[in-house]
């Protein structure tokens, strides 16, 4: 009996998370699927169908939006990665007892919320805010300029949330390399750039891949930095869906959107697994 | 490798002194190592022996001072551009490279041809034995062959000079006695200097050809291993190296040959004036425990020899030899370590005896009487 107990006990001691992955993800999930398939409306209620052909609308209707978004979510998190790099990499190696400050000063940000911080960045990029107004006002820029509304207020806005998302998981490896690593290299003939290429970079690929994930997943799927810092140019597919759902009502549409977005999630991370899995980094390394 | 046709390369330090803030971890030291010489430098923790060696592999750099290698000034140049290099204490293997790669890694940076690079690093793993495991990654490698890896990744660059801090540090005992061989066996089959860097005396003495002994960031000594341990210049270095009994006295008489020193007991020794570099009156005369006859009742001792009497105290067995401590007259403890042959069962605590020994193996350290003793 005790036996038993005690190889159930793993199980048991999962239980709780298993029942709440049910019934707050697998259920949603399934119903989410369901009401792709159905037809009909809210007033009139919803029949299950085989309604396959809200799958091929929801593609076709958004294409643009869907490249977009990819491009979007692909450019910032790429950005995101070149600017946190060097940061994370200067708190794990240069930090010294300073480090615990400087990751708080890094997360700070975060205890504002989200909106109010994209907020926060209209107001910054505002045509005539601070920082451009008087830059026009005394010639230094055309009068015509402006950020906001373009891709690159949305590219900008992603990046700023996502940046300390990016920090951690970079600094987490970074932190744990064997600093006699980067010395054994020294002493056998590699320059600090060459350690850094040849030893660093190659034992942080983990974080550089976990982060990718992240930081890409999370941005792709966003909606709130193309609402408020974007305009009818910058529509990803969050806001497609946020519209479909909120304002259409048209929730066979907005379940098929969703649906699309995670298959077509999915089958990238699968590719980016495969292509640059991190012992294929590692191995490239050498 | 061709092992007689690689030149050999001598290493000279002059004058170096390293300061980290006030603390001074290498005060003006200057030394030569002769090229091909298995060197040691030994000392306990903080001696500045490991500073010194990160002086040598350019990690660190001299507050002032010359650092020459087989002639040449080597003091500021980065690590990387030294052709010098180092085995570390914790190996220091690169994790994500499998073993070919740790091994190859330098020869890769000074961008050799590949087919040449195939070739030392092969004949490299042959050499220490580890052929087998080229394909693997250090984790999955034992304590021992990952310090083989270690040595090997050196050695395949054919540096001018070899470093190798405490490197057998984190073996166990069986594995170290062989891993001492080994090296002494690699080292000769292929004559690069090596500097290795220890704090434990009976490897320094076991492998090196010469070895200086470290204290508080100074040389104490330097000299073979039998010069050293049988003629300690200072106190330090007589009780870092193996147990000595130190008894103070005063030189009453000295000419070419011998010295006479009257000792605190009263009792008057002779030791050989060439053993005796200090001038002062006061010193301090030195024996070790296993150069002690002991002499009972009536027994003589053999003509010429030193004699003091002292009184057998508890002892310890320890197979090959009794240990003892007694008491001189003058209350001073001392060590005395007799072979186990002759002696049925140990001497009685309380016994009086008399210890002799032969002159020619006594040494003497200066003795400064106004200071602490034992400082």
């Amino acid at each position: 009996m005790r036996r038993l107990r005690g190889k159930l006990s793993p199980y048991l001691l999962s239980l709780p998370s298993w029942v709440y992955l049910l019934m707050f993800f697998l259920i949603p999930l399934g119903s989410m699927l369901g009401m792709a398939l159905a037809t009909g409306d809210p007033l009139d209620g919803y029949t299950m169908s085989d309604n396959f052909q809200e799958f091929v609308d929801a593609f076709t209707n958004y294409q643009d939006t869907f490249y977009r978004s990819f491009w979007y979510g692909t450019a910032s998190t790429v950005a995101t990665l070149l600017l946190a790099y060097p940061v994370a990499y200067w708190i794990a190696f240069h930090a010294g007892r300073y480090k615990s400050s400087f990751l708080f000063l890094i997360m700070l940000p975060f205890f504002v919320s989200f909106v109010i911080r994209v907020e926060a960045w209209q107001f910054i990029l505002a045509d005539e805010g601070f920082i451009f107004g008087p830059l026009k006002s005394i010639g230094l820029l055309p009068q015509n300029f402006h950020v906001l509304s373009t891709q690159w207020a949305v590219i900008g806005g992603l990046v700023y949330n996502s940046f300390a998302y990016y920090v951690l998981p970079l600094y987490v490896v970074l932190e744990k390399i064997d600093r006699r690593l980067v010395r054994a290299a020294n002493d056998l003939y590699a320059s600090p750039p060459t350690a850094f290429v040849k030893i660093v970079l190659p034992l942080s690929a983990p974080g550089v891949f976990a982060g990718f994930l992240l930081v890409f997943v999370t941005n792709v799927g966003d909606f709130v930095n193309a609402d408020i810092l974007g305009g009818p140019g910058t529509y990803m597919i969050g806001n497609v869906i946020q519209d479909a759902f909120f304002v259409n009502q048209d929730y066979p549409m907005a379940a098929a959107l969703s649906s699309m977005l995670m298959l077509m999630l999915m089958i990238a991370i699968l590719l980016y697994s495969k292509a640059f899995g991190t012992d294929a980094i590692q191995e490239y390394a050498a | 490798m061709n092992a007689t046709s690689l030149p050999r390369h001598d290493v000279r330090l002059e004058n170096v002194m390293k300061q980290f803030g006030p603390w001074v971890a290498v005060n003006n030291i200057s030394l030569t190592i002769n090229g091909g010489e298995f060197f040691s430098l030994l000392g306990p923790s903080g001696c500045g022996k490991s500073t010194t060696l990160s002086m040598i592999g350019g990690f660190e750099t001299p507050n002032s001072g010359g650092i020459y290698l087989g002639g040449e000034d080597v003091s500021r140049l980065p690590p990387y551009k030294r052709d010098v290099n180092t085995v570390f204490q914790s190996y220091a293997l690169f994790p994500h490279l499998d073993i070919f790669e740790n091994v190859a890694f330098g020869l890769r940076r000074k961008g050799l041809p590949k087919a040449e690079i195939q070739n030392r690093t092969h004949e490299m793993l042959n050499l220490v034995d580890l052929t087998n495991f080229a394909k693997r990654k250090p984790g999955q490698l034992s304590g021992g062959q990952q310090q083989r890896v270690a040595l090997a990744r050196a050695l395949v660059n054919r540096p001018k000079l070899l470093l190798l801090d405490e490197p057998l540090g984190a073996l166990d005992l069986k594995l170290r006695k062989q891993m001492q061989f080994e090296l002494k066996r690699i080292q000769n089959e292929i004559g690069i200097t090596f500097l290795f860097v220890t704090h434990d005396q009976e490897e320094a003495m076991a492998m090196s050809d010469r070895l200086a002994v470290m204290s508080r960031g100074q040389i104490e000594q330097v000299g073979t291993p039998a010069e050293v341990y049988d003629h300690p210049a200072t106190e330090f270095v007589a009780s870092f190296l193996g147990a000595s009994n130190l008894i103070p006295g005063e030189v009453t008489a000295r000419d070419d040959d011998i010295t006479s020193v009257k000792l605190e007991d009263g009792a008057m020794v002779k030791l050989p004036s060439t053993a005796l570099k200090i001038y002062g009156k006061s010193v301090k005369i030195g024996v070790r425990p296993e150069k002690f006859q002991i002499i009972t009742g009536t027994e003589t001792p053999e003509p010429g020899w030193n004699e003091i009497e002292a009184i057998s105290g508890v002892s310890v067995y320890l197979g090959v030899s009794h240990q003892y401590v007694m008491t001189s007259r003058s209350g001073r403890q001392l060590s005395v370590y007799e072979q186990n042959s002759g002696r049925d069962s140990p001497l009685a605590p309380g016994t009086t005896v008399r210890l002799a020994w032969n002159p020619a193996h006594t040494f003497a350290v200066a003795y400064d009487p106004t200071k602490a003793d034992g400082e």
